[in-house]
């Protein structure tokens, strides 16, 4: 029965070959355009360390003054030095790390290489285990060359092959900012994206080449980037006194009940701070995991989610262009459908023909819609937006479109076949 | 005319034409809420900057290590880069508009202002700087040479920096109704900087801070090394920017050839790239109110020539009964000019209520009337010129037609 309906199909789609090419067109660039800004959505707005994003927290503390504060102002974004390098060094939490965003740069020793800039970053140990980033070679510095400020270094696949051609380099030193600095280990290509644990950098950016302690980059004068508050007048804002917040603090903890209990914690530290009178205020913090900080950040750029709609909107406009059309080719039938239920097709048998051919309008302009989604892609991806080489369609989006495509067409299909089926044959026959 | 007898031919085919007025009205309502967002940014592009934009170029670059001597260096690099020919002004700079990373600070005119009202931007420089970036003094006078401070002294406060000049932007908000002329803003340290300029105009160098206060910008006597923001900004003819962009780097490799040149860019160049998102959205949109009307308006020839095509019939014994083809044509551009009339009238309500929730989860501003008619009148020619040709067609029908089984 099914090859039946096809066959029917066929022959009325061919009787009015513009229309059909019409509706196909309507509803392909219509799933078109909502497959690649939603493609582009979904790779934006993915989970960026999705195994450990709940055990994960960024820190926010408020050592403000007293005498700027707006009642339910939030905390800072970033915490001062003093801060992150007393809460790094009291390791109540699973493992913590303090960083900050720089640049420096380096010269290569390999003849015929020019000295360049490398994003680093100024962190400490537990970096490295608790963002899961995976070695090659070698391993993470330890909390001893923290401490003493070791000449050490991790440095990215890439910037390993640039430099020594190999990423077997550990042991061989680097020379940073004109000092010799340890390779202690080689990472992969490692690219979290977003990157979560610093939205002042590059948000879809590349990720770092060159890691140091933090220790070491304060020694050594590394420059830094990213943001910097100051809220007081500051003759050195890095130093480690300093009125200034311009450092992320992350934590791990494996358990809400242990987030709790930091998050108490944190505010004894604040108590315990204003009655030492470093801190003015009353305790003010705030805890959050990767995704509530995305969140929060509102990291999706806007004009992205606009897109977004904008396309949905243009696929309903197509869709409800397609059901009208439908709708009006299948009431012309009336006196063929007349004419089969006479002959005792049932009301559902025709419900179900008419739909099989609204069906067949619908997967061959998911097919091509498809087809779209793959052009406007790359489009994206020739844009000059950072994000735009990540503009592809993975697996589960591919699935997607396909459910979209045969959703819109069923949905196309829906209204018009069931008012098709309404058909009364008696009058039909006796009209004609 | 034929209104009455159209309404109730619509009134037979209802589910059909409320679809169409659907169309209609979606496509009206998301091309004006499209056609406005792509007004705004093109007039975001538009933003001035209050530098002589034709003949900016901007140079960036970097050293390695620290340089004991940077402010030295500084001094070589601007007399050798005056030296190229072609270039009439030569400074450096911390910052530069649209630039991206910005130095900010909050001033007020009492001391130690714990609520401090604006958050301004603050370029420092060389003593050329106001005269190469080319903006324009409209009261006061620029920094004489004595008044510059290199920025090592000003940072330990161990010299006072008394002056400063500010955007007519600050000066209507700190000195409403009066000369901002010798008042005094604390800007930087615990005494207070007075006002010797006014300047017309001096963007800020990103969006973010633009935010913070739109037009709020001055220039201290600070002078920075390279290293500080690292900008030379270079005042040239401007026939000859790219000859002179050509000569930069060989000319600073020749001061101390250890740094690295990380840009060299007209302000053009400049200007474009820190607006490509905005161009790359504005043609989205254009792209997809294209294609929105055309999917419309082939849903409505559609249409239009189905119901011909159902009506042949009817169509030959209205001819034969007297009616002119003039007739038969008017009377479907009737009927698109109605249902397009009704689905213009919901797309105006849901226009506005898009617009609405934009404002709301965008921060886009409120659509202004005048888009209305604007799309009003796109949708009107569309629908015409859609029916036009269905219609032609309706009217070519022969009377003869009427005597015959269709």
């Amino acid at each position: 029965m099914f090859t039946y309906y096809l066959d029917l199909a066929r022959r009325s789609l061919r009787r009015n070959v513009a229309l059909t090419v019409l509706m196909i067109v309507a509803i392909a660039f219509g799933v078109g355009a909502s497959m690649t800004t939603l493609t582009v959505l979904h790779v934006l707005s993915v989970d960026p360390i999705p195994r450990k994003s709940r055990d994960l927290y960024f820190v926010q503390l408020d050592p403000q003054k007293a005498n700027s504060y707006k009642p339910g102002e939030p905390p800072p974004e970033q915490v001062t030095r003093a801060d992150a390098e007393a809460l790094v060094r009291a390791g109540k939490a699973d493992r913590q790390a303090m960083m900050t965003g720089g640049n420096a740069a380096i010269e290569p020793e390999r003849a015929g290489l020019v000295p360049f800039f490398a994003d680093g970053r100024w962190t400490s140990s537990e970096f490295f285990a608790m963002f899961d980033v995976p070695f090659i070679a070698g391993g993470p510095w330890t909390a001893e060359d923290d401490a003493h400020a070791a000449r050490i270094a991790v440095i990215a696949r890439a910037l390993a092959e640039k430099l020594f051609g190999a990423t077997d380099v550990v042991g061989k030193t680097i020379r940073v900012e004109g000092t010799e600095l340890r390779i202690a280990g080689v990472i992969d290509t490692w690219r979290p994206t977003p990157h979560f644990y610093d939205l002042n950098t590059d948000v879809y950016g590349k990720g770092e080449q060159l890691f140091v302690p933090f220790s070491t980059s304060r020694e050594l004068k590394l420059s830094r980037s990213g943001s910097m508050d100051c809220f007081d007048q500051s003759p050195e804002p890095e130093a480690v006194g300093a009125p200034c917040v311009w450092l992320q603090l992350w934590v791990e903890l494996d358990s809400t009940a242990k987030a709790s209990a930091y998050r108490e914690l944190l505010t004894h530290y604040s108590e315990d701070q204003k009655a030492a009178g470093r801190f003015e205020r009353a305790p003010n913090v705030r805890l959050r995991d990767v995704r509530d900080w995305l969140d929060f950040k509102e990291v999706v750029p806007r004009d992205v989610r606009l897109q977004t709609w904008i396309a949905l909107g243009f696929l309903l406009v197509c869709l409800i262009n397609t059901v009208g059309l439908l709708l009006t080719k299948f009431l012309r039938r009336s006196v063929e459908i007349g004419v089969r239920r006479a002959l005792g097709a049932s009301k559902r048998s025709i419900f179900l023909q008419l739909l099989v051919e609204a069906g067949t309008i619908g997967l061959a302009g998911g097919a091509l819609g498809l087809g779209l989604a793959w052009l406007g892609l790359w489009v994206v991806r020739h844009q000059p937006t950072p994000y735009a080489e990540l503009a592809a369609l993975d697996l589960p989006m591919l699935a997607a479109t396909f459910a979209l495509a045969v959703i819109t067409s069923l949905l196309a299909g829906l209204l018009p076949a069931w008012r098709g089926c309404q058909v009364t044959p008696a009058i039909q026959l006796k009209s004609h | 005319m034929h209104f009455f007898p159209i309404l109730s031919t619509l009134r037979r085919h209802r589910t059909a034409a409320v679809l169409i007025v659907l169309e209609i009205a979606l496509t009206c309502a998301i091309v004006c809420n499209a056609i406005f967002l792509i007004q705004e940014r093109l007039s975001r592009m538009d933003r001035a900057t209050g530098i002589v934009e034709d003949e900016i170029v901007r140079v960036q670059l970097t050293g390695i290590g620290t340089k004991a001597d940077a402010g030295a260096l500084t001094a070589q690099d601007l007399t050798a880069l005056r030296a190229i020919p072609g270039v009439r002004f030569a400074a450096v700079t911390n910052m530069i508009p649209f630039g991206g990373s910005s130095w900010n600070t909050s001033i007020s005119t009492i001391p130690d202002d714990p609520v401090a009202p604006v958050n301004a931007g603050m370029y420092l420089g060389s003593p050329d700087l106001l005269e190469t970036l080319g903006v324009r003094l409209i009261a006061g006078r620029d920094f004489t040479p004595e008044e510059y401070a290199d920025m090592d002294a000003v940072q330990q406060g161990k010299v006072r920096m008394a002056s400063v000049i500010i955007t007519r932007g600050i000066a209507e908000r700190m000195f409403p109704g009066k000369t901002a002329l010798g008042e005094a803003l604390y800007v930087w340290g615990k005494e207070p900087q007075r006002v010797v300029g006014v300047i017309e105009q001096l963007a800020r160098p990103n969006d973010g801070v633009e935010r913070s206060g739109a037009g709020y910008a001055m220039m201290l006597p600070v002078n920075v090394a390279y290293t500080v923001g690292g900008n030379y900004v270079l005042r040239v003819d401007p026939a000859r920017r790219a000859e002179v962009l050509a000569a930069v780097d060989a000319t600073l490799n020749k001061v101390d050839p250890s740094r690295i040149i990380l840009e060299r860019q007209t302000f053009a160049d400049i200007r474009r790239d820190y607006f490509s998102k905005d161009r790359a959205m504005a043609y989205l949109l254009f792209g997809v109110s294209l294609a929105l009307l055309i999917v419309t308006a082939l849903g409505v020839v559609g249409l239009a020539s189905f119901w011909v095509q159902q009506r042949t019939r009817q169509i030959g014994i209205r001819r034969a009964l007297g009616a002119t083809r003039g007739d038969i044509l008017r009377y479907f551009q009737l009927e698109n000019f109605i249902l397009a009339t009704v689905g213009i009238v919901l797309g105006m309500a849901l226009a506005y209520a898009i617009n609405l929730w934009l404002m709301h989860k965008y921060e886009v501003a409120r659509l202004p009337g005048g888009f209305l008619p604007v799309g009003a009148a796109l949708l009107w020619c569309l629908g015409q010129v859609a029916v036009l040709g269905p219609a032609m067609r309706a009217s070519m029908i022969p009377p003869a037609i009427a005597t015959r089984t269709v």
